[in-house]
């Protein structure tokens, strides 16, 4: 919403430039030259140190990255100035494990399918997307589901084009995070416990699920060889080159470290099976949700699946918290403590929503309800942004209030752990995606009639009696009802607001 | 298992012995609050005390000049609050495990079973029972589950005791029915017209035969299980004629659903949408039966009629997820039924899978973020629930006489990051983890 009517016609030629080329290498909504200052904020950097929570701090934004962040910092000539007293600012929110956008992966034709893109399968017009920036998310990984030993590779979004709305969300693509090659960014989805175990072809037992994964490696090893070796031939005698297999291309990205194994798992032995098999093949492993981690912290983070280089002990923990244990047999000792115990043992914790599982709009939350049960502050708030971005390999682009890095933050109305605290405004790339000033995001926030449908609510919903307060609102252009929901178009001159 | 050995543990520990005046043992816990929310006439009282003498609430007041009784338990924290009502769960019928053996929640071999006693389910030893009493929750509305047209009874237990016996307040408390797309089932009922019209025409033959039973009793008529051919159909209406035709007499179904016409149970009606929501308010102005309103997801589209209506909401989850009949669900309806004088009540509700339940506190507290009251969000875990079950006398506010039972906490009780540090039923400490 506060997107579309800040959006320039410059930009919205660049879109058309990178449609044209087939892909998103976008790297910001927002041309230089056109910088802003939100001032007078607090700012929680989520960077390590002394300068993890500034008071009285400003941000400078400008082509889509952060210019510079501190107390006293100069505002460029010419910037446009946001007063943010009484307002937090911090990172974009970075979520590891999501099921939003009608995400679906592998089908039922087998357990191990690693060929399938879930790329190929999302909705961008999926109300769950206005919902994850209602939440203060940016970045997110999207994921098959979890009935599979392998169901797909998963995809990284950063949500720059939610809000359309008389406009086109526009193609997935232009969401993704693409590698230098042009190619988008993700991992690779797989789980072991019972939620993959079924009837054949599905494996009957942990030891079928371990010997079926086992086997498909050692056959992408092969597969890699054989390539290997084809190419190292000179090229006169090298005749027809090997059939391409999608999926031990899919493997073979993991096996390579390229492509990081994310993997749901819950019970403790189950925890230590992921970790016998990483260490087998030197896969990069995230391991995700994590019911029973706090019982075997110490082992997770004595376990090297390949993370040194970035200063992670061990092997990280993706986490998942909610209200109550249970729900089926391998959740029934999960721990609200789970970040607490794994923080202490060293372990790089992260939080996840696994929308529908949680709400995104409530993802501040995990981190809340695990400092209740003994995380620290810090961590929690790191949980939540920097440590996922690590384990999307994405941590120099995102996690941070850093100059360099991409400018995704939240304005929040009051202290991040508190229930009392709304997210006012999610920013990406230096845009307003969501303004819970306005009519038509603050129903996202909040939910009620039309929150659910694919493409944003108008004239049924927003304005008059279930609308929620700010009355009227724009459709085409044109300005609908009595209110001035769109008041603030064009002009961020003041944070917040709406409540 | 786990709460017979706490409860063992704590009467050992902390259960004081006292000698009384009169020379019998009485037990003495005085809790001492920063801020006591009484939610009775009291209000809030700061730097307040709260005693429990066997089991009652003996006084509340200013901690300042209370004489402490010789050898009694006292306690200190920053919040007391009544012990919490959750006003409608399944916990104790849905288990921690959701295997067979502990999801006794829904029975799916008819539509309509209304005799199915949740007494007859409930597991007093449920490791949930343990979870959410460690959040302050002392008394349970809980039974059998949405997801038939009627689904069984519900009934009201504490959250203590080994046994359903040691937990029991009423046996039965209400007929539990859901209308919409969530119960129906197979050939029938396929729709929600079909729903009305077999709750209608099930209600016509109670009122039947409630008035043939009468007139036995009172002997204008032979007992129809004694007369030859008198047969009641009931039974065969509801299994689509597959089962036997049986003679008069008692039929439970009947029973149950007549003692909804008489008044002796409400029934709560599970609906989210409007059209749900809509013919619940009809079919109870028809039969004029007490209607309590469960989940009303689309309540926020027509609290002028529930307000007409008079009926009482139990509010779906604040976190509920959004999708399906719950798509326009908003976590600011309970702040608006309320402002409307609706009185409004959190129920945990069913979870089918992870997590496996809800807790009210935490529902309570999404609510009081988008527009309830914080003091309202209280009364809706305390005084609302204990009125709505009908057993406000015994609880719901700290008001002499009633039981002792206290939620203790280290601050706003609503706050993420806030503890429960410690929940009292009767006086007697039931839980002492810090959660």
């Amino acid at each position: 919403m506060g997107m579309k009517n800040t959006k320039t016609l410059s930009e919205r030629c660049a879109c058309a430039v990178v449609l044209a080329a087939g892909l998103a290498v976008m790297l910001g909504g927002k041309a230089s030259g056109e910088p802003i200052a939100l001032e007078n904020a607090t700012v929680i950097t989520c960077k390590d140190g002394a300068g993890f929570t500034i008071e009285k701090g400003t941000l400078v934004i400008d082509g889509g990255k952060i210019v510079s962040v501190g107390a006293g910092v100069a505002v460029p000539a010419g910037a446009k100035r946001i007063d943010c007293t009484g307002k937090v600012i911090m990172p974009g929110l970075v979520d590891t494990h999501s099921h939003i956008g009608g995400a679906a992966g592998a089908d039922s034709s087998g357990p191990i399918q690693p060929d399938v893109r879930i790329l190929d399968s999302i909705n961008p017009r999926d109300s769950g997307f206005r919902r994850a920036v209602a939440g203060g998310l940016t970045t997110i990984n999207v994921m098959p589901g979890s009935g599979h030993l392998l169901s797909g590779q998963t995809i990284y979004l950063k949500l720059r084009k939610p809000a359309g709305k008389d406009d086109s969300p526009g193609r997935i693509e232009e969401w993704c995070f693409a590698k230098e090659d042009g190619s988008v960014m993700g991992g690779m989805k797989m789980a072991n416990g019972t939620n993959s175990i079924g009837n054949p072809p599905f494996p009957g037992t942990r030891g079928k699920s371990a010997a079926l994964v086992r086997e498909q490696y050692i056959r992408a090893q092969e597969y890699a060889e054989g390539r290997t070796r084809w190419l190292a031939k000179p090229e006169a005698e090298r005749g027809d080159p090997p059939g391409r297999e999608l999926a031990m291309e899919g493997l073979g990205e993991c096996l390579r470290g390229e492509r990081i194994v994310q993997h749901h798992t819950h019970r403790a032995d189950d925890i230590m099976t992921v970790l016998r098999m990483a260490e087998e093949f030197k896969f990069r492993v995230v391991l995700h949700h994590t019911s029973e981690a706090w019982k075997v912290a110490d082992e997770i983070a004595k376990a090297d699946t390949g993370w040194g280089s970035k200063g992670i002990k061990g092997t990280p923990v993706s986490a998942i918290v909610v209200d109550s244990p249970g729900g089926k047999l391998e959740a029934a000792d999960m721990s609200h403590a789970t970040g607490a115990i794994l923080e202490k043992a060293g372990v790089t914790v992260a939080f996840h929503t696994d929308d529908w599982i949680t709400d995104s709009r409530l993802f501040l939350r995990s981190a809340a309800l695990s400092v209740r049960a003994g995380m620290t502050r810090e961590g929690a708030l790191k949980a939540l942004t920097i440590n996922g971005a690590m384990m999307l390999d994405l941590e120099k682009r995102v996690g941070t209030l850093e100059a360099g890095k991409d400018a995704d933050f939240v304005i929040l109305s009051g202290d991040p752990l508190s229930v009392y605290t709304h997210v006012e405004q999610t920013w990406v790339e230096g845009t307003k995606v969501f303004d819970r000033s306005v009519a038509e995001d603050r129903l996202m926030a909040t939910g009620g009639f039309g929150a659910g449908r694919e493409q944003q609510p108008y004239l049924c919903c927003v304005g008059g009696a279930v609308g929620s307060g700010g009355g009227g609102f724009t459709f085409n252009g044109k300005q609908w009802g009595n209110g001035n929901a769109t008041g603030n178009s064009g002009s961020d001159a003041q944070a917040g607001g709406g409540q | 298992m786990k709460t017979s050995i706490m409860l063992a543990a704590a009467m050992g520990l902390i259960g004081v012995g006292v000698c009384s005046a009169a020379g019998l043992a009485e037990t003495v816990t005085v809790v001492k609050g920063k801020t006591i929310y009484t939610m009775g006439p009291a209000g809030k009282i700061s730097d307040g005390a709260v005693v429990v003498r066997d089991g009652k609430i003996a006084s509340v007041g200013p901690a300042a000049g209370l004489v402490i009784p010789p050898g009694a338990t006292v306690v200190e924290v920053a919040v007391v609050l009544p012990g919490l009502i959750d006003a409608h769960s399944t916990v104790g019928l849905s288990g921690i495990y959701n295997q067979k053996h502990d999801s006794d929640q829904l029975e799916s071999s008819s539509a309509i079973q209304p005799e199915l006693r949740a007494l007859d389910a409930y597991n007093a030893n449920e490791q949930l029972v343990d979870w959410v009493r460690s959040f302050g929750v002392t008394t349970l509305h809980t039974g059998h589950a949405p997801g038939q047209l009627i689904s069984g009874q519900t009934f009201i237990v504490k959250t203590t005791g080994k046994t359903v016996k040691d937990a029991l307040v009423k046996e039965a408390f209400a007929v539990a029915g859901t209308l919409g797309p969530s119960a129906t089932r197979g050939a029938s009922p396929g729709t929600r017209a079909k729903q009305i019209s077999m709750l209608r025409e099930q209600f016509i033959k109670a009122r039947e035969y409630a008035d043939r039973r009468a007139k036995e009793a009172k002997g204008e008529v032979a007992p129809a299980h004694l007369a030859d051919a008198k047969q009641e159909e009931g039974a065969e209406a509801l299994s689509g004629g597959k089962e036997k035709k049986r003679r008069g007499g008692r039929d439970l179904r009947l029973e149950a659903l007549a003692s909804i016409l008489d008044g002796t149970m409400p029934l709560m009606i599970t609906a989210q949408k409007q059209q749900d929501i809509e013919a619940a308010l009809r079919l109870a102005e028809e039969f004029k039966f007490r209607l309590i309103l469960d989940g009303a997801a689309e309540a926020q589209g027509m609290i002028d009629q529930i307000v007409a209506a008079k009926v009482s909401v139990i509010i779906h989850p604040t976190m509920t997820r959004a999708f399906g009949e719950t798509e326009n669900l908003s976590m600011e309806t309970a702040g608006k039924l309320v402002a409307a004088g609706v009185p409004v009540s959190f129920g945990a509700g069913y979870e089918a899978y992870v997590p496996k339940t809800r807790v009210v506190l935490l529902e309570a507290a999404i609510a009081a973020a988008n527009g309830l009251p914080m003091e309202k969000a209280l009364a809706s875990l305390t005084i609302e629930p204990a009125r709505l079950l009908g057993i406000e006398a015994a609880v719901g506010s700290i008001e002499v006489g009633k039981d002792g039972d206290l939620a203790l906490y280290d601050g706003d009780p609503l706050e993420y990051t806030t503890h429960c540090v410690g929940t009292f039923i009767g006086g007697v400490r039931v839980s002492e983890v810090r959660r």
